[in-house]
């Protein structure tokens, strides 16, 4: 990762093109994300991790050999040899080669079934492993530990943590911290074992059991050894570099090596007796070189190990020193009943953060954070930083703007509190804007809040109101007006403007927007209210340019008999209606006049049609392929399952419009990657895509979930669409939603498959609501006089509405066009 | 316009907080009702932005907090007054003409 970035910071510094930079890599594949490697358990994909596209290599001018190990360096001549043969002379040699994991010399650590946990090829030995395994144990507590933990959990596995020490993660918690933490992850099914010392794996050939030093025992099947780094500093030190007593590269404060056209950077770099095994201080490393390589002067003076990160869930910070040598205060809440641990070290005069602890709840991790590394003087109240604040703005008693604009706010990507500054004030928009335009929140996520905290803050301060209320109708969001109209039942508009709203008669802003929400909700006809309705809900028909309308009866994943292609081709010929297939896989019939809708589908629904909802935000249509009925690729009946599910989820309505589909086999003939949620057969199952857009901003969909049997499959698509409606903003499509969900792909499977909010069950029931009340509401309508009135042009009469008027063109109808009309008019007048 | 108020149908013939579409001679006119069919505003309904006879199936809305009262057109959602005719939306669209409106014995008139 730290080779990566370093290749990214020079190409990026050296606009003059002085440099050919030639990187060797050990691994078969380029650099990728190591640190979001447990989601390779959840799906992930080893390309998704990738930290650049192997393209981008060579766009940038850089040659990379993937596969092909630098094992030798003769510093005298400047040749670099590799494993396949290469050999190349250089400038300048960067060291980048990271580090490998410790194995303890453990008597039976070398059976079957004892892995590491670091690169692909270790995680893939491990997948496959696990799939005979019942049990797992981590050796390690620390943090990579127990990221393989949730990895081995993922897998499906029992899982152990065998933690040598008193407690998990010693060097970033304190005693409490990491007795809650404990407390939490056993919570979560996985079990911790502390001060275990593993003394012997037995087993025959493989492993069976894990041996203590207290002579406890523990049965396991697999293990996976996280017991900490070595620095793979093996070709240095053959080449004749020093290196540090107990391993690791030295490096003075340019990061030269003992050679000084030789740099070593990240964890094969030994800096002041320091290994930085966090990627932040790596990155810093990184961007010290390049800047000395192009002529700027730059030093490295050692890094804070401060982190945030997520744990099975569960975040945990740390930063600064957590074990003072000086006379210090503590400001500390405790609530194991919540789950949460706040910890500050303060100076004993109280003016001065030294460190902190945050176990469960993080949020304050970045004002803290700023505080210690700006040395900035606490509030009065310093208390005030850790009490839980309501909306996650930054913790009272700070404010973001009175920190110095050099204050770094991202570490990943170096952006500092100015720099942002300066890219709201040229006219930022959005968090998406700032991250675009700095990269700020694009490396490890932790400035997330503290860039948002900012962006809200220096908005105010313009005098900009920043609220996410629906209109000003209602001091509400969409969430808000959701959550209170399921509350209190309210079933009406009227009754929910009256007291909740303000004003007369609204807007057409909130009024479709509660519509939405009430049907959603109570799933009653909506023409039971048509005053609150947006154009196409009004008529139940998608309005055209010229004021006639559309109709769509619904095809189910797109198959139709022929009878019924008759009866369709029947209704447009009498009715003189245009006709054309659309991309949801059924037939459009346009140029329908008001009046003559309910005469339309009176005999469309006679001949067993319904609504098609094209015009509603709603569920619109399940593609289909053929798949394994006729297809001779097909390995699952798509079809089936695409009609089984659209008369499933058929009028469900949502924030914005839900298309689907399903294919039968990976060539995906049916768009199912382009879906707000899109099916996939496999050998096995059926794979969830869900979030994906086709429209204005394409958007692939996400893998949630492989392999699933059809109930799973139906109960994921139930939670994964009540949880969209819960949730999302108005007219929001689940591609924004996704983009901007707290925690994105990952907290939606933590809700989705772990049920980590808790709700899941409600949320099915709220479907199973809305499935079982479905209703077609042209069938309703037509049986119901009172809606039928306002199928017509004119109140007062049956007249036609004479402007408009039909052209020809091939063979069919088609509105007047402008200049058409203006000649019609000329003649008229 | 004569002084004449011609009937043009019943309030009940009219949905509450809707428009309805009404011919008289050789024009079309939206009939807007709101407030529990209290007040009555009419205007043509020829959208002026792109000429479409659409606006009596607008969504209305207050305006402006003044007790004012506005229509949405549902092709493109410009906006106008429905008491005074003018357009409020963003862009050069024309105002609207208006008509009087008056109930007399459950009955909609206008003045055309």
């Amino acid at each position: 990762m730290v080779g990566y970035k370093f290749c990214e910071r020079l190409a990026e510094k050296d606009i003059d093109n002085q440099f050919q930079i030639t990187a060797f890599c050990e691994e078969p594949r380029p650099a990728y994300d190591r640190v979001q490697l447990s989601k390779y358990f959840s799906g992930t994909t080893a390309d998704e991790l990738l930290l650049a596209q192997i393209d981008w290599y060579a766009e940038n001018g850089i040659e990379l050999h993937i596969g092909d190990k630098a094992h030798k360096v003769d510093l005298a001549s400047k040749t670099v040899y590799s494993e396949q043969g290469r050999k190349l002379s250089y400038d300048k040699l960067i060291f980048a080669t990271g580090s490998a994991p410790f194995v303890p010399p453990v008597p039976g650590i070398e059976k079957d079934g004892v892995f590491v946990y670091r690169t692909i090829e270790d995680l893939d030995d491990t997948i496959a492993y696990g799939k005979k395994a019942k049990s797992c144990a981590i050796i390690g507590g620390g943090l990579l530990g127990l990221e393989a933990a949730k990895a081995a959990q993922d897998m499906g596995a029992e899982t152990h943590v065998v933690e040598f020490a008193p407690r998990l993660m010693p060097r970033q918690l304190d005693e409490v911290g990491g007795e809650i933490l404990k407390d939490i992850i056993e919570s979560r099914g996985i079990k911790v074992h502390l001060n275990k010392a593993t003394k012997n794996i037995a087993g025959d050939g493989k492993v069976e059991k894990m041996e203590f030093a207290d002579t406890s025992s523990l049965d396991v099947d697999m293990i996976v050894v996280s017991a900490g780094i070595r620095p793979r500093d093996e070709v240095a030190k053959e080449a004749g570099l020093e290196i540090g007593e107990r391993g690791g590269i030295l490096v003075n404060d340019n990061l030269q090596t003992s050679d000084p056209d030789v740099y070593a950077i990240g964890e094969c770099a030994l800096y002041n007796k320091m290994i930085y095994g966090l990627v932040a201080p790596g990155y810093q490393m990184a961007d010290v070189v390049a800047e000395q390589l192009v002529g700027r002067s730059a030093s490295f003076t050692g890094a804070d190990m401060s982190t945030k990160l997520k744990l099975i869930g569960t975040d945990v910070a740390s930063f600064g020193d957590i074990e003072p040598k000086i006379p210090h205060k503590n400001i500390t809440i405790n609530d194991p009943v919540a789950g949460i641990y706040k910890n500050l070290f303060i100076s004993e005069n109280g003016e001065k953060l030294l460190g902190g602890i945050l176990v469960g709840d993080a949020d304050a991790y970045g004002t803290l954070l700023q505080m210690y590394q700006n040395d900035m003087k606490l509030p009065a109240e310093p208390i005030q930083l850790i009490l839980p604040s309501g909306d996650g703005v930054v913790a009272s008693g700070t404010n973001i703007l009175d920190f110095p604009d050099t204050a770094q706010i991202c570490s990943c990507e170096n952006v500092t509190k100015g720099d942002i500054c300066q890219v709201i004030d040229d006219g930022a928009q959005s968090i998406s804007d700032i991250k675009s335009a700095t990269k700020a929140c694009t490396g490890c996520g932790g400035c997330t809040q503290l860039v948002t905290d900012l962006f809200k803050a220096k908005l105010k301060e313009a005098g900009i109101e920043v609220n996410n209320n629906v209109c000003e109708h209602f001091d509400m969001t969409r969430q808000d007006m959701y959550q209170t109209i399921r509350a209190t039942g309210i079933q009406t508009y009227n009754e929910f403007l009256g007291r909740h709203g303000k004003g007369t008669e609204g807007c057409e802003t909130c009024k479709p927007a509660v519509a939405s929400i009430l049907a959603s909700t109570w799933n009653k006809p909506i023409l039971e209210q048509p005053h609150i309705l947006d154009t196409n809900d009004a008529f139940l028909a998608n309005i055209q340019k010229d004021g006639t309308y559309s109709v769509i009866p619904r095809v189910p994943g797109g198959e139709i008999t022929p009878d019924q292609i008759i009866v369709i081709g029947q209704v447009a010929k009498k009715y003189n209606l245009y006709s054309k297939i659309t991309g949801g896989q059924r037939i459009d019939l346009l140029g329908a006049k008001l009046g003559d809708l309910p005469d339309i589908w009176r005999e469309l629904i006679a001949a067993g049609f319904e609504s098609g909802h094209a015009y509603a935000k709603s569920l619109r249509t399940i593609k289909s392929c053929v798949g394994s009925t006729w297809c001779r690729f097909g390995v699952q009946d798509s079809t089936s399952l695409a009609i089984k599910l659209e008369l499933r989820y058929r009028g469900i309505r949502s924030p914005h419009k839900l298309k689907s589909a399903v294919s039968g086999c990976t060539r995906e003939c049916a768009e199912a990657q382009s879906k707000d949620f899109g099916i996939i057969a496999t050998e096995k199952g059926w794979n969830l895509y869900v979030c994906g857009n086709g429209g204005i901003k394409p958007r692939h969909a996400d893998l949630l979930a492989s392999d699933l049997d059809e109930a799973t499959l139906i109960k994921y698509i139930d939670i994964f669409l009540m949880y969209y409606i819960k949730t999302a903003d108005k007219l929001m499509r689940t591609s924004t939603w996704m983009d901007q969900l707290e925690g994105g792909l990952d907290h939606l499977k933590e809700v989705v498959i772990n049920n980590s909010l808790g709700i899941n069950e409600e949320l099915e029931e709220q479907m199973a609501h809305l499935v079982n009340t479905y209703e077609c509401e042209w069938q309703n309508t037509l049986a119901d006089p009172e809606k039928l009135k306002r199928f017509n042009h004119f109140v007062n009469t049956d007249d036609d509405d004479e402007t408009v008027v039909f052209a020809q063109q091939r063979t069919q109808i088609r509105p007047v066009d402008d200049s058409e009309r203006a000649q019609s008019n000329a003649i008229k007048s | 316009m004569s002084n004449e108020w011609i009937p043009v149908g019943k309030t009940s013939d009219f949905t509450a907080d809707l428009g309805g579409c009404v011919k008289v001679k050789d024009e079309q006119i939206a009939v807007y009702n709101v407030k529990e069919k209290t007040e009555w505003y009419a205007v043509q309904n020829l959208c002026p932005h792109d000429n479409r006879m659409v606006l009596s199936r607008g969504i209305l809305g207050d305006c402006d907090g003044d007790g004012g009262f506005k229509v949405a057109c549902p092709l493109h959602k410009h906006n106008f007054n429905i008491k005074t005719g003018e357009h409020i939306s963003e862009g050069d669209v024309c105002d609207l003409k208006t008509y009087p409106v008056k109930i007399e014995d459950d009955t909609v008139y206008l003045q055309v």
